[in-house]
């Protein structure tokens, strides 16, 4: 099952490497991958997608939580959350594909944040569904560029991952 | 306050964590605090030949002594050189600093001279690795490095100190912290009172129990607990290669050790057991054997530090994360305490049931008129020494046939290399024992294959007069590849067998030694003798034993605990 795992880590030079380190060092997955500081400067939110078995996932929370500078981490997956993903496309734009591509944008709420007489650019937020459901809504053969951030998370509600 | 350089900031860091003994060897990035070291002399430095006997010198001395080893090396490959070392004690999860010097902050990134990325090298195989980027802050460092080696569950630290951060012209305000401060490392100081109440009521009314305890006893000093609670309940026990004298071998409740290589009635006593307690001890492949086969009418409570290694391989029922001593000692509290006894009845069945294993096959093993079997060296070394000594060994069949053959009766004395494995472990590793136990018989059993991986360590013996006594079982082959392709691969020898033996005699006197050749078996005794009684003398002791011999019992690949050779034909 796909999981999401937010971690707070101490913001110092080195503790990245260990957490990607262990993905592989364990043979873990990682699907995606999303970190920086936090309001707390010393502190960074690193945000974790990965899939694998119940014992696994049990394994990778435990391996995690022994590095020693991850301070704290939650399963979101284990409740309910929101997950929001950034994407920049960049479309070919030519005739009436521009308008074409105007409206599938309105529709995902997306916004067209830069405009050549060939190129849009296209901004779009939302969790990797409605990201894959954009592309596959545009088709491939106009998508010349698309750039992710990743999944980062947060748990719905009163509950918060912090010190 | 104080000011002092950064190198003498380390090295007084040392002096207040209250280290005697150092182990290194020296290098460019290291000279500023291989200075520093010349200026006092509360802190003694070894002089190794090679780095990664260092690190094993520095392993030897804290599994013998349960405190953290440390180690001094220089950038480059004086750092890569210990990774073998290091990587030992991470499989072990020994209590070990290893300060490492670095081409000067200003050169990294480099490629400069010697320049290796230690902190992303030895990565996978530390518990947690630091690097100096102020000389101020080097005695809180040191100071958290042996905090975080030494708590929770023991491993390796790496302090990497580039050059600058010791140069000798700038001076710092010294004060070695008393107290260290981590927010994200917080090691279980309890177990879970209702976890452990939960193991208790299901320990006293098993039918069939046994105890399985592991190196993390040791670690854990709770050996005393352990033995109490054993005694207490009257339940079988046995232990895992690591966990051997956790527990007096010379008892009646202790069934020997389990796994690939361990006797009949502890594989058959798990395998048919209804209730697990695993102590300290992580379900290892050489334990368990097939993990889906593993002891079908078992529940499994399970007391370890690392909650990691809980669950991992084998599912447990009752998790109890927690220090070993303290949850040991609530367990015999609540037992004492408990109005239910064990089942008196069901237990004396179960007893009657593994006193019949334990005489079916008894690790008996075939003597022969002529040729000296490597099972007899070793039961007369341990008679010879009252089964007193400290012993490491190095990997093979001798490592095996020494811990099946050397009766310990005491935690902290078989010393050897089990999770990684390490050829050339067992004579530095003697000789980290033997500098900090003077007074005591240290024996490193070994093989032919084994000793040449850091033989050039008897020079270091000489150097600092270290008279430990080795004894090379040499079958003239790497034994126990050889098994293995015996057993595996229709005895196709590749490579396993060892031309061009050096003549070890002539190697132990040419480093300042004394040889002993025993090729007779009526030699053996009076020999061993004779060797033992030479108490300041380093003696290196050539053993040639029978070439043909196996390990047995051995568990049968991919089956359950309870599938084993007993001997080369007989198969259960
Ligand atoms: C550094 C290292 N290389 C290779 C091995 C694989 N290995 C395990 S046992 C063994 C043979 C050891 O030979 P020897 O020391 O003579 O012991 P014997 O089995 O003959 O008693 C080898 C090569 C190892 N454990 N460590
Ligand atoms: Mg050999």
């Amino acid at each position: 099952m796909r999981r999401i795992i937010s971690v707070l880590l101490e913001n110092e030079p080195g503790a990245l490497s260990r957490v990607v380190g262990l993905f592989s060092q364990r043979n873990y997955n990682i699907e995606t991958l999303t970190v920086a500081p936090t309001e707390d400067e010393t502190l960074s939110r690193l945000t974790v997608t990965t899939s694998g078995s119940d014992r696994v996932i049990e394994q990778i929370t435990k391996q995690l939580n022994k590095l020693v500078e991850v301070v704290k981490l939650v399963d979101l997956t284990e409740g309910p959350h929101i997950e929001r993903e950034l994407m920049l496309v960049k479309l070919k734009a030519t005739g009436s594909q521009r308008a074409e591509i105007k409206r599938t944008v309105d529709i995902f709420r997306g916004q067209i944040v830069d405009v050549t007489s060939s190129v849009y650019t296209v901004q779009l937020a939302g969790d990797s569904d409605k990201l894959d459901g954009f592309i596959q809504a545009i088709g491939t053969s106009g998508v010349l560029e698309v750039v992710r951030s990743g999944v980062s998370g947060i748990a719905r509600g009163e509950k918060v991952l912090s010190l | 306050m104080e000011l002092l350089s950064g190198a003498d900031m380390l090295i007084r860091s040392l002096q207040d964590e209250g280290i005697e003994y150092i182990y290194g060897y020296p290098g460019g990035a290291a000279l500023h605090i291989y200075d520093a070291l010349f200026r006092q002399d509360k802190v003694k430095h070894i002089l190794v030949r090679h780095e990664q006997a260092a690190v094993h010198m520095a392993d030897g001395y804290a599994r013998a002594s349960g405190q953290p080893g440390t180690v001094l090396v220089t950038s480059g490959p004086g750092a890569t050189n210990t990774i073998t070392g290091i990587a030992t004690a991470f499989m072990d999860s020994i209590p070990m600093v290893v300060l490492c010097g670095q081409v000067a902050s200003t050169l990294i990134g480099e490629d400069a001279f010697q320049e290796t990325d230690m902190i992303g090298v030895s990565r996978p195989v530390v518990k947690h690795n630091l690097s100096v980027r102020h000389p101020s802050e080097i005695p809180e460092i040191i100071r958290k490095a042996y905090y975080i080696a030494s708590t929770g569950r023991p491993g390796p630290v790496v302090v990497d100190i580039p050059k600058d951060m010791t140069a000798p012209n700038e001076r710092f305000e010294y004060a070695y912290p008393k107290k260290v401060k981590l927010r994200s490392y917080n090691p279980a100081i309890r177990g879970h009172a209702g976890q452990i109440k939960k193991a208790v009521d299901m320990m006293l009314a098993a039918r069939r129990p046994i105890i399985y305890a592991g190196g993390g006893v040791i670690l854990g000093k709770a050996s005393g607990q352990l033995t109490e609670l054993v005694r207490k309940l009257g339940f079988p026990v046995t232990n895992t290669l690591m966990g051997i004298g956790c527990y007096p071998a010379s008892d009646k409740q202790h069934l020997g050790w389990l796994g690939m290589h361990g006797t009949y009635e502890a594989n058959m006593a798990m395998h048919h057991s209804d209730l697990i307690l695993a102590v300290g001890a992580r379900f290892d492949d050489r334990v368990t054997n097939a993990t889906e086969k593993f002891c079908p009418g078992a529940r499994i409570i399970h007391i370890d530090i690392d909650p990691a290694s809980i669950s991992k391989t084998i599912d447990a029922d009752v998790p109890i994360v927690g220090p070993v001593d303290a949850v040991l000692k609530e367990m015999l509290a609540l037992v004492k305490e408990s109005k239910e006894k064990p089942d008196a009845e069901a237990l004396s069945s179960w007893w009657k049931q593994i006193d019949e294993w334990r005489a079916f096959h008894g690790m008996r093993y075939e003597t022969s008129p002529d040729v000296i079997k490597p099972q007899e060296v070793v039961e007369m070394l341990c008679r010879l020494t009252n089964g007193d000594a400290f012993v490491t060994s190095d990997v093979g069949q001798h490592q095996m046939f020494a811990a099946q053959y050397y009766k310990f009766d005491k935690p902290n004395r078989w010393i050897n290399s089990g999770g990684l494995g390490t050829m050339g472990f067992g004579l530095p590793a003697a000789m980290g024992v033997k500098l900090n136990y003077p007074d005591d018989e240290v024996l490193c059993i070994t093989g032919e294959g084994s000793i040449q991986m850091n033989i050039q360590e008897l020079s270091t013996c000489n150097q600092y007069n270290l008279p430990v006594k080795i004894i090379n079982l040499n079958n003239q082959s790497l034994g126990m590849v050889r098994q293995w392709q015996d057993m595996n691969y229709e005895s196709r020898h590749s490579h396993s067998y060892m031309e061009s033996l050096p003549d070890f005699i002539k190697l132990a006197e040419a480093y300042g030694h004394v040889g002993v050749r025993i090729d007779r078996k009526e030699d053996l005794e009076p020999k061993l003798k004779e060797v033992l009684a030479m108490k300041d003398k380093l003696v290196f002791v050539d053993i040639q034993v029978d070439r043909f011999e196996h390990v047995y019992p051995m568990q049968v690949a991919r089956g359950c605990m309870k599938d084993m050779w007993l001997s080369k034909t007989e198969r259960v």
